[in-house]
Order: structure tokens, then sequence, then C-alpha cells
């Protein structure tokens, strides 16, 4: 097919530019054409949350965007949440409070935890595991996974006062 | 100010077994960095995509391949017809049976691999599954096993019924096995004599593993050298090596087998699917890498499921609840094809482990296999082999037998244990329980939930729901469980006759880090992490310093794979006994340097000491160093030791688990107000990732319990094809649960330890559903069947008159 369009894309602070099919998934884009493997595919139907990344400030199912509809956009992946050198609090809280297992679901989920933590720094349990419903995990039973957001929430909001 | 190293110090620095270490995996998991099956991409890689049959049972009257192929970027498609000169249009199955890897002129059930389409991607693979010309002439279909073991229509053309199956001879065309343990005769005798005998049927319904990620595979044939390489989900890759050369010809010294970072198993990775034959098979015949990833519909519908177990209890008892016996029948649905993933004596796996924690002096079980137009399978789901029916099975009878004795159940129990003095215990269907202490466990469990405050709460609630006040009525969930883990004993137990050990290699390095190797594979258990903390206490060096590998077949010793809990009891079992190999030799090394005969030195932490004299010492990093620096009269350079551990039992993990639950009886929602765990699994390596373990098998115990199950329709369609209809619980359904321990180390087990991950699946089932059943207890409630989502609770309290 040579119905392609032309592409722009921001993906964790590095423009990129190409020619593709509309019907491309941002998934797809992500992880085959740019090798962006962090996030992963677990249901192409919206419900796993494994794909999970943040385009133009929100929490988005990568799996069932077009490219298209993704064109001039702003995305963040869970490799542009933080580096060796540079860790995200969550990165550190999930190991610390074991808050994974197998691993497929995690870049997806921390992905979404810290767009939820900017949406709402001050959660309850209830706020975290309704904010969090969205993302699907088969190892950990959540309950650590909760842990490790709260204990993140704290360590951000107590760098916060520090910081004031 | 500390100015001394104590040996504590020393012992902490290891991070060896029964701390809480940190997981090595963690820092390439949480950014991004795993490497699963998808994200492998090789130069010039193709994409597989499966043709699916839309129909349960039909005839193939037709194939035309002519549109799919005219599409640019097509490259093959390959059907039955293609791969029978290769003698691969069909596969064995772990259970001895065979399955068509492309239906061979019919398909016996929904999504069932018609072709596989290879393209240069998978859109365009999709486009061309979408074209493929593929007419059916349907057939009539069977989804219910009693109706199969009836009917004229055969499902399975390629079989005689007068040849034995592999396991026996069959009764019927769509009858597969049936498996009998134990004395029938001496049991319907003590049922006839039983003063009480209580009767069940009950059918645990039909499941899926789920994992997050999918099957899929990778492979790879270098014509030029003659070497295939294959990545794949694999749960057991040596085995698979040992299949796929098998089945190609390719001798095994010319296979690799990789089983990159897994998403997840749970049971669904252990069999082999049709997209790996198909895989090879395409790279064999472009010559290029050749990708298949199914995506979560395919999953459910034809990768493994499992359960789907028609159960018939009795068990009989004296007035004051002693069980004198149980007798069980089952009619397990197998569906098209028999794919369980059992050891090959024991087709129902080890459902004989039925009579569960207790002294039961004569018991009996049959089970029976059929075919039915279902996706093929029978694995274990988080559980050793259909240990989860065996557990589910027990624990209702004994809370039907507790109504029928009017009686409370955990008394009932607690009458009935195998008492600690009887181990090793002998059960009456044949298994050799090691070790254990039920009671304890009990006491420990219902002091903590305050069980006779529950049940003064419950009867409470009871008055209250009779006067009008409330809506919602309280069950408490009781169970107690003992898995059968760690396959096995290779007199017993072997998977297409590879016998069921396991094995650890090791390599230490001059500088005192080690490298070790061994036949299983993490899915997420935690392995690197906790096989370098055995290691770490039995030779002295630290747990940082271990690298531990699993999964490549070129460099891994031959193993049997990570199911059914037998990572720590056999594989860790090797690595004690490899790392004590090493020590051994260790120590012969140490003693030649402190200058005194080897029985003069003694392993102390990291080093090795002079009796007597323990500020005379080397090192373990020192000794490493002298193996390879010098040489020392006797022995050979190097520092190396392999081990390959056949267990001379199973280990028996045990646990005592409370649910309290609200159930809205208009509604039919369940709420979750507390759940107790409390898991024996021997000896404890490492507290932390013990109690993940359990937080998710207790999640996919609620899932299963509660609403989750592959259900099909008259027609065989699957009704719960996606994430929307099949029961995944969330964040938000999930309750916080509350962990505890007791130890009873394992006596036969090199560090005592049990096996942990698939307890909490094993106890969690039958505790939902008991605290789901119990609160109708007053209501003139029995029995009703998983999975208990909100509707058929609804249902059961309008039966009960409760809606009037």
């Amino acid at each position: 097919m040579s119905n392609k369009m032309h592409i722009k894309l921001t993906v964790n602070g590095e423009e990129q530019e190409f020619l593709a099919e509309p019907r491309e998934l941002l998934i797809h884009t992500l992880r085959e054409r740019l090798d962006i493997t962090g996030p992963h595919i677990g249901c192409e139907t919206t419900h796993c949350g494994a794909c999970t990344v943040t385009l133009n400030g929100k929490s988005v199912k990568s799996c069932t965007v077009f490219v298209a509809q993704a064109n001039g956009a702003d995305i963040t992946t869970i490799e542009g949440i933080g580096d060796p050198d540079n860790l995200h609090a969550l990165q550190t809280s999930f190991k610390e409070h074991h808050g994974l297992q197998c691993g497929f679901c995690t870049p997806g989920m921390i992905t979404r935890a810290a767009k939820f933590l900017e949406e709402n720094p001050n959660p309850t349990e209830e706020d975290v595991r309704f904010g969090m419903a969205g993302n699907l995990c088969r190892c950990t039973g959540y309950q650590n996974i909760v842990k490790a957001i709260f204990a993140t929430a704290d360590e951000l909001n107590a760098a916060k006062e520090a910081a004031e | 100010m500390k100015d001394e190293i104590t040996r504590e110090d020393r012992v902490d620095a290891l991070g060896g077994m029964g701390c809480k270490r940190k997981r090595v995996e963690d820092a390439r998991f949480t950014q991004g960095k795993g490497n699963y099956v998808d994200d492998i991409k090789l130069p010039g890689m193709l994409f597989g995509d499966f043709v699916r049959s839309p129909y349960a049972h039909a005839r193939i009257t037709s194939i035309n391949k002519e549109a799919a192929l005219a599409i640019d970027g097509v490259v093959a498609v390959l059907t039955a017809e293609d791969l029978a000169p290769l003698g691969l249009h069909w596969m064995p199955t772990l259970a001895g049976d065979k399955q068509m890897v492309l239906a061979d002129g019919k398909v016996l059930f929904q999504g069932q691999e018609v072709a596989f389409i290879v393209a240069k991607d998978r859109y365009v693979a999709a486009d061309a599954v979408e074209v493929l010309d593929v007419q059916y002439e349907e057939l009539p279909v069977i989804t219910d096993p009693y109706e199969a073991l009836q009917s004229d229509v055969v499902l399975r053309e390629d079989l005689d019924t007068n040849v034995p199956g592999a396991h026996g001879p069959r009764k019927h065309h769509n009858h597969i096995f049936t498996w009998e343990v134990g004395d029938e005769p001496a049991t319907n005798q003590v049922m006839d004599d039983a003063e009480v005998v209580a009767e069940e049927s009950m059918y645990y319904h039909r499941t899926h593993p789920c994992p997050l990620e999918t099957c899929g595979s990778v492979a790879s044939m270098d014509k030029v050298n003659g070497k295939l390489t294959l990545w794949g989900t694999f749960q057991a890759p040596h085995v698979v090596r040992t299949v796929a050369s098998m089945l190609s010809g390719i001798e095994e010294h010319n296979i690799r087998v990789v089983s990159p970072d897994i998403g997840g198993g749970f049971g669904n990775k252990v069999g082999v699917y049709p997209g790996y034959i198909c895989s090879i098979v395409a790279s064999i015949v472009t010559g290029k890498p050749v990708k298949w990833v199914e995506d979560r519909m395919e999953n459910l519908m034809s990768t493994a499921f499992a359960r789907d177990y028609w159960m018939k209890g009795k068990i009989s008892a004296t007035k004051d609840g002693k069980i004198t016996g149980l007798h069980c029948h089952v009619t397990a649905d197998h569906g098209a094809f028999d794919a369980c993933a059992d050891p090959t004596k024991f087709p129902a796996g080890f459902m004989n482990i039925c009579t569960g924690s207790y002294d039961i002096p004569v018991a009996y079980l049959g089970v029976d296999g059929v075919y039915t137009n279902k996706a093929p399978g029978g694995v274990s789901y988080r559980c050793s082999f259909r240990v989860t029916e065996a557990v589910y099975f027990i624990e209702r009878m004994i809370e039907v037998l507790a109504i029928k004795l009017n009686m409370d159940s955990a008394e009932l129990r607690r009458i009935n244990f195998i008492r600690k003095d009887q181990f090793p215990y002998k059960a009456a269907l044949g298994w050799e329980y090691d070790s254990g202490d039920y009671h304890t466990a009990w006491d420990q469990a219902l002091k903590a939930v305050d069980y006779d405050g529950l049940r003064a709460e419950q009867a409470q609630r009871v008055e209250d729901f009779k006067a009008g006040k409330t809506r919602k009525l309280m069950g408490v969930g009781l169970s107690f469980f003992t898995e059968i883990v760690g396959a096995g004993p290779v007199k017993n137990c072997d998977i297409l006759g590879m016998g069921m050990f396991d094995s650890c290699e090791i390599r230490i390095h001059p500088t005192g880090s080690a490298i070790a190797r061994l036949g299983t594979i993490s899915q997420g258990q935690g392995h690197a992490t906790t096989f370098a903390q055995i290691l770490a206490t039995e030779i002295g060096l630290p747990a940082d310093s271990i690298t531990i590998e699993e999964g490549d077949t070129d460099t891994a010793p031959y193993g049997l794979g990570t199911y059914g809990s037998r990572s720590t009891p056999v594989a860790g079992a090797a690595t004690a006994l490899a790392g004590r190999k090493i020590r051994a030799k260790a120590q012969m090394i140490a003693a030649y340097l402190l200058e005194v005969h080897d029985s003069d030195v003694e392993f102390d932490v990291d080093r090795f000491t002079v009796k007597g004299a323990p500020e005379k010492f080397k090192t373990m990093k020192e000794i490493a160093y002298a193996a390879y620096n010098q040489a020392i009269p006797g022995l050979e350079p190097g520092l190396e030791a392999v081990s390959y551990y056949d267990p001379p039992n199973m280990t028996y993990p045990f646990g005592a688990y409370v649910c309290v639950m609200d159930v809205d009886v208009d509604t039919g929602v369940t709420d979750i107000r507390r759940f107790y765990a409390l898991d024996d699994c021997g000896t404890r390596i490492n507290p932390m990732i013990i109690d993940g373990q359990i937080h998710g098998g207790l999640t996919e115990a609620l899932a299963v319990a509660l609403g989750q199950e592959i259900a099909y329709d008259k027609q065989g369609n699957v009704k719960t094809g996606t994430l929307m209809d099949f029961f995944l619980p969330t964040a938000w359904e999930v309750p916080n649960y509350e962990t505890d321990f007791t130890v009873t180390p394992s006596p036969h087990h090199p560090i005592g330890a049990k096996g942990v991950g698939e307890s909490p699946h094993v106890g969690g089932v039958p505790c939902f559903s008991n605290a789901v059943n119990d609160a109708f207890r007053s209501f003139g409630l029995t029995h009703t069947d998983m999975p208990h989502d909100h509707w058929r609770i609804w249902k059961t309290a309008n039966a009960l008159g409760l809606h009037d």
C-alpha cells in the first residue's frame, strides 16, 4: 500500500519523522520502527495497560492509538522516565518494595504511576487502586505495587517540601 | 565505634539464605530493558500469523492460497499439505497423544490452526489472513464430555478405538483414558458401613493461565552451518530442544533453544504449540528468521487451558466426624487433543493427592479423560499437576461433610489432620508426605483471625439479615492445603521419556566471583536473586558476586524446566549440592595453603579455618585465586562443579488460609474484608520473594474462584476470548493480604526448602469458594459451583428464596 502519511513525533525528547500507513498502531511504531521496546503488548484491546505511554500529558494505551492520531504528539515511554544514572523515584521504589516479578507489566505500570502521582500527589489507597486499575499485573497481586506508589508519593512530597 | 568485623557482619555481607535480598532482575525491568521474545529483531526477519478455524467441528473442503499469495509482501502460505512431506503436520503432545500442527482435513475446535502465513511484517500477514479462502463443511459439535461419551459422532477419526491409547484401553471413540488409584471395593465397603456419608458433585470450570505476555517464538535457520536457533516463551527450553530435534531430524547439537525473559507463565508456556513448529518450518523454507507471536484472543482460544474437571465425591465418617473413606470420580474434558502437561505416568497429574491433609484410611480415585470440540490442553495453572483440582475437591468435601454432621468445619479439619508424629505419612492413594505440622499451623491461623469471634459476628449477621437490618451476608472461608511439588523422582516422573531431574553447573572465577547455570527458567520467580542466595550460603562468596544464568540450551546443563513449583525443590537442591562439591575441593585447597590435613579445616561462613585456631584461615576468595594461580599437589586446577539432582521424593508444602467476605444478596457483589494466609514452605530462602509469590498466587486464586472462566456456547464458540470477558482482577478488586508462616523443613531436601509459588493458588481457590458457600450455609446451601461471579451469586441467593 502506498497511502503513507508524513508523521512527526517527539518521543522521549527526540524528534522523529517518517512515513507510515495511517493504520499503523502507535505501539508498533514505538516497538518496531523506533526500537523502543519498553512498552509491551499484552492484549491489543486497551485492557491490560502494558503498552501505556504518556501522550501530550495523558496516560494512553498505545495499542489502540493509530500513529496517524498521534501525529505531532509529545510522547514519553518508560525509556524517557529515568535513566541508569538518574532513576525516577518509582523505578527505585518498585525494586525496593518488590513491586514487580516477571516485569512485563512494569514499564506500563511505572509510566502510569508517574503520571498518576502528577495528577494526584497525595492519594488515598482507594485513589491509587482506582487510578491504577487500567494496568493489569498477573504476578504481584498489586499489594507491593500499591506500597511502592505510596512510598514514592511520600518521597516526592518530602523532596518537594525540602525544595520549598 | 566498631572496628572489628564480626561473624554476623560476614554472614550479612554474603546476602545468603533467609535475607530479604532485593532482586537483581529489577534494574532492567523497571527501565524497560527486559528482553522478551517479541523484543527480538533479526535482520531480514519475517512474521508469521495463523488463519484459524471459525468452527468448532468442520471438514475442510478446500484451501485456495491464490488471493493471499497475491498480496505484496506475502512470502509463503503453509498448510498441512505442505507440512506432510516433512512429517510435521502432526506433532506429539506431552500427554502421549498427537495434535495437528495445521488442520489435516478437519478442524476440531474454534481457533484451531488451519494455515500459517509468512509475510514481511505483521500487517501484511494480517491482510493475508483476512483473504485466505478456506471452505468448510460443518459437523456436529460436542462441548459436553458426558454427551461425548454417548455420542455416535467421532471426533478423532485418526484414532482406532480398538488400539489402546497412551494410558491404556479406550472405552469409546471419544474416550481417552481411564486412570484408577486406590482400592475401590474397600472404599465402597467403608461407605456402605459408614454412620454418615456425604455426597457432592462439583464442576471445576475451564479457565486459562493467561500470562500477560502471550506465547511466541523466533526461529532462525542458518543453512550454511546447519544450525537452528529458536527463541521462545518456553518454561522447559531443554525439552523443547529435544522435541524440536526429534520432529525436525536436525541433530540436537545443531539446535539452540533460548528462553529469554518470560512475561509470566503459570503453566501456559510448558507445552509445545503449533506456532513454534510453524516458525521453525517457515524459517527452514524461507531461509530467513521467522517470528510468531500470538495475540490475546489466540492465546485464550488455542493455547493450553486449565481445569475442566467434573468431579463426583463421596466422603464417609463416624457420627463424631472421624473420616473413614473417600471416593472420587472425575470426568476430565481435555478438548480436541490430549495436550496435558503431566508426567507420563500420571494422565490426571497428581489428582491422587485428593485425600488432602487428612488421615483417611481408605480411598479411591477414578478419572476418565474425554475428547470434546474445545481447545486442547489441561495444563497446571499455577499449581503442581492437577493439585488445584484435588485440593478444591477435598476442601469442598470437608465443608459438605461438616454440614451433614452439623459440625464446625474448622473442628472437623482438626480432628482429621495427619498428626505430626505420623510423618513421613503414607497416604491411601500412594504418596508419602515428607513432613508437616498441621495442627500447629491451624491453631496459629485460627488464633490470628479470632475464629470464634468471626463465627459470633457471622451469627449476629444472620440474625440481622433475618430481621431485615442488612442485605449483606458474611462468609468465613477456610482451607487447609497440602501441595505436592518438586517433580520428581526420575523413577516415577518423566516428560516424553526425559526423567524429571534438574541441574546446576558452577564456575568460580579466579577473583572470587562466580557464574552458575541451571536447567530451569525464571518467569518472574526471581531465580537470579534466590539461587545466588543459596549459593552464597553454600560457598561463602557474596550473592552479589554470583551470576545466575538460565534458559540457553547451548550453555545451561540439561534440565526439565520451571513449573509445578519444581525449581527450588529440584534445581535448588542441585545448586546446593553443586555448591557443596565446590566447597569440598575448596577444603582441600585451604588445607594445602594452611599446611594442615584437610580434616583439620572447617567451613565458616566465607572461609575455611583451622579447627581450634580460627585466626588461621583462608577466605573463599583466596581459595578461588589459589585454584587458578598455583599448582596444588593431587588436585586439578580450576574450581568448577556440576550436579544433576534426582529428588528422592516430592516435597509437600502446606498452609492454612482464612477469608472473611461480605456477600450482597441483591447484587451478588462480594467484598473481601480480610484474607489471612499462613504458608509453610520449609526453609525460607527470601521472605520478600515468598510474600510476593503468595500475593500473586492468591490473586490468581481470587480470579479463578470469583469469575475467571473459558466458556463455550453449544456451537463451540469461545465466549470469553478477550480481556473484556475473561476476568483478570485489577488493583481495584484485590484486597491486601496478611501473610504468616511456620517452618517445617523437608527432611530429604539438601536445604529443607519445599517450594512456594503455587501454594497460594492451590489453597486460595477453595478458600475464596468456601467463603461464598459459607455465607449461604445458614440458609440451606450445601454447594454451589465456581466461578462465583455476581450473576451466579445472585442466582444462588434467588434460588434460596432470599429475594422473596
